[in-house]
């Protein structure tokens, strides 16, 4: 009847939305695709033209390509390890029974809402300065020789800021999970002798599992692409000791005009990003049937 | 008995609670705190008692324009949020309730192009930007938030819209009402929740983002995520105006943010968590 007019609605009123994205998905890439196997340099356009796959030889055999690769693994795996393990420990804690949860949980989840480069300027200046930060003030407190933090150990570093910005998402979704665990299961477990650590084991691991998927999937995402926070604090140095993927890209694309290299390295970043990505999709796939 | 270990108990997780909630939040707490010293008190080691001045804030304006830089955070914030749901409303709105064998393919799909690293495609963009002139315009800038966003959008409107029961709906048609009607007086206002929600934690979202915003302005468009990163090389003393323009960068957002805490979890995790 209605239907078949409801249906070319329906068609008419998703076609924006799916052009709009398919456009955007499709055309830089493309770019992105053809460039890596071109030669320009928009400073010297003399030499320009097809290279075949040198650019993708030249980026791999750059010293800078490896290390990128593993700060970026190092990042990414870090901050999983800290956040995950932390959510579900202060999820635990604010889930108690406590004066002021209200506040409690508003403090713990007001760093996520800070924008990355205040998070890092906040933290380089504030906080880890080897001389006027607080970490410097308690070192001199006890004695000690202040830390200079992003000059000895920047991956650390970032791998404390960044940490501290996404720590407050997994606990936030982590104690949402929590929360909705049946309490009456809780009492039971509790009535039959089990203590805190088998109930934690054998009844609320489980129950979180899926919310520890989408934490895992999600902080994997961002923490793949993280930009601003090494721009503002050690601009990828010393040397290369803090570049990751997006920054070693960046720095080819538009410091050093390499737009070859960049474009190989960019789909190499694709790749990488796609190889989470089907992770990711089967898991939140698996949701949306529920 | 039971209830003394339960006071106690409660006693114990409280004071824990408080002690890291506190230290996770220190980082914020001591940027409002120095925001009020002189720079002269900022430098003199650890204190949580400042002298409640103002001067670092309206040296932040007299020097570099503030004002203007949170101008653009609002207009693109606000901006290509409006351009979101603009384009988002229909598309939800048709699966969620004309749902078809494709529409979980095609969420699918939307939700694979928020995976694609933004570096990849930096140069492309750059060009495209630069030879259309949006480089360092607000009205390329929101397109480009409006499209890192989208997904996001379609995904948490089509979670709340499926949550409208499809019986309303049939009541309304038998009732006479023509689809016109219907969108306008039976299923607008039963969506307006999940758009508001929506829009708090889009809004959210475009305020901080931190790659193309830094990118692709210079002076003009740029909000105030640009800004700060242009203290990444301090000169001077300069500690308590980055802690004053640090606290006015993030205020609303924090206060907006502390509203939206169940929407966040929603919208982030794409219905899977709730």
């Amino acid at each position: 009847m209605a239907t078949q007019q409801t249906r070319s609605l329906a068609r008419f009123m998703m076609a924006p939305s799916v052009v709009l994205l398919l456009v955007w998905m499709v055309v830089p890439l493309a770019l992105t695709l053809w460039f890596s196997f071109q030669q320009y340099n928009p400073l010297n356009p003399i030499r320009d033209g097809f290279v075949g796959f040198s650019n993708y030889a030249l980026f791999y055999s750059n010293p800078a390509f490896l290390q990128s690769i593993l700060n970026t693994l190092t990042l990414v795996v870090s901050v999983l390890l800290i956040t995950v393990i932390g959510g579900i420990l202060l999820a635990l804690l604010i889930d108690q029974p406590m004066w002021g949860q209200g506040i409690v949980r508003i403090l713990v989840i007001s760093p996520f809402f800070v924008m990355p480069p205040v998070a890092a300027l906040v933290w380089k200046n504030m906080i880890m300065h080897p001389q006027y930060g607080v970490f410097a003030d308690i070192a001199r407190f006890f004695d000690a020789q202040p830390i200079d933090w992003f000059g000895q150990h920047p991956m650390l570093a970032i791998v404390i800021i960044v940490a501290w910005q996404w720590l407050p998402f997994a606990t936030l979704i982590l104690l949402t999970a929590l929360q909705s665990l049946d309490g009456e299961q809780k009492e039971a477990a509790e009535m039959d002798g089990a203590g805190f650590v088998s109930r934690f084991i054998y009844l609320t691991l489980p129950h979180m599992s899926r919310a520890i998927t989408v934490v895992i999937l999600i902080q994997t995402i961002f923490l793949l692409s993280v930009y601003a926070e090494i721009l503002v604090t050690t601009n990828g140095g010393p040397g290369y000791a803090s570049t990751n993927l997006p920054f070693l890209v960046y720095q080819k694309a538009l410091l050093e005009f390499k737009i070859g290299q960049a474009s190989a390295g960019g789909i190499i970043a694709v790749i990488l990003a796609n190889i989470v990505a089907f992770f990711a999709m089967r898991a939140v796939g698996k949701n949306l049937d529920k | 008995m039971a209830r003394s270990v339960t006071t106690q108990h409660k006693t114990i997780a409280t004071i824990a609670a408080w002690i890291v909630a506190l230290l996770i939040f220190f980082p914020i707490l001591y940027t409002i705190i120095t925001s009020f010293k002189s720079e002269q008190e900022a430098i003199q080691g650890f204190n949580l008692i400042p002298s409640g001045t103002f001067e670092s804030y309206i040296e932040v304006q007299a020097q570099s324009g503030y004002f203007k830089f949170f101008l653009n955070s609002v207009l693109l914030s606000v901006g290509s949020t409006i351009l979101a749901l603009l384009v988002a409303i229909p598309a939800a709105w048709s699966m969620a309730f004309a749902p078809t064998k494709r529409t979980k393919d095609i969420l699918m799909w939307m939700l694979s192009t928020k995976m694609m690293p933004a570096v990849a495609v930096l140069f492309p963009i750059y060009l495209i930007f630069r030879n259309l002139g949006l480089l360092d315009s607000r009205i390329g800038l929101m397109i480009m938030l409006m499209l890192i966003n989208l997904p996001i959008v379609v995904w948490m409107l089509y979670t709340y819209f499926r949550e409208i029961p499809g019986e309303i709906l049939e009541a309304a048609r038998m009732d006479g009402a023509s689809l016109w009607n219907e969108i306008i007086y039976v299923l607008t206002p039963m969506a307006v929740p999940g758009i508001a929600s929506t829009m708090l934690l889009n809004i959210i979202l475009a305020w901080n983002e931190a790659f193309w915003t830094i990118r692709l302005t210079t002076t003009e468009a740029a909000p105030l995520t640009a800004f700060i990163s242009s203290f990444s090389s301090p000169q001077g003393l300069f500690w308590a105006k980055l802690s004053a323009a640090s606290t006015l960068a993030i205020a609303p957002i924090l206060i907006m943010g502390w509203f939206s805490q169940k929407q966040l979890v929603r919208g982030l995790t794409f219905g899977a968590v709730k």
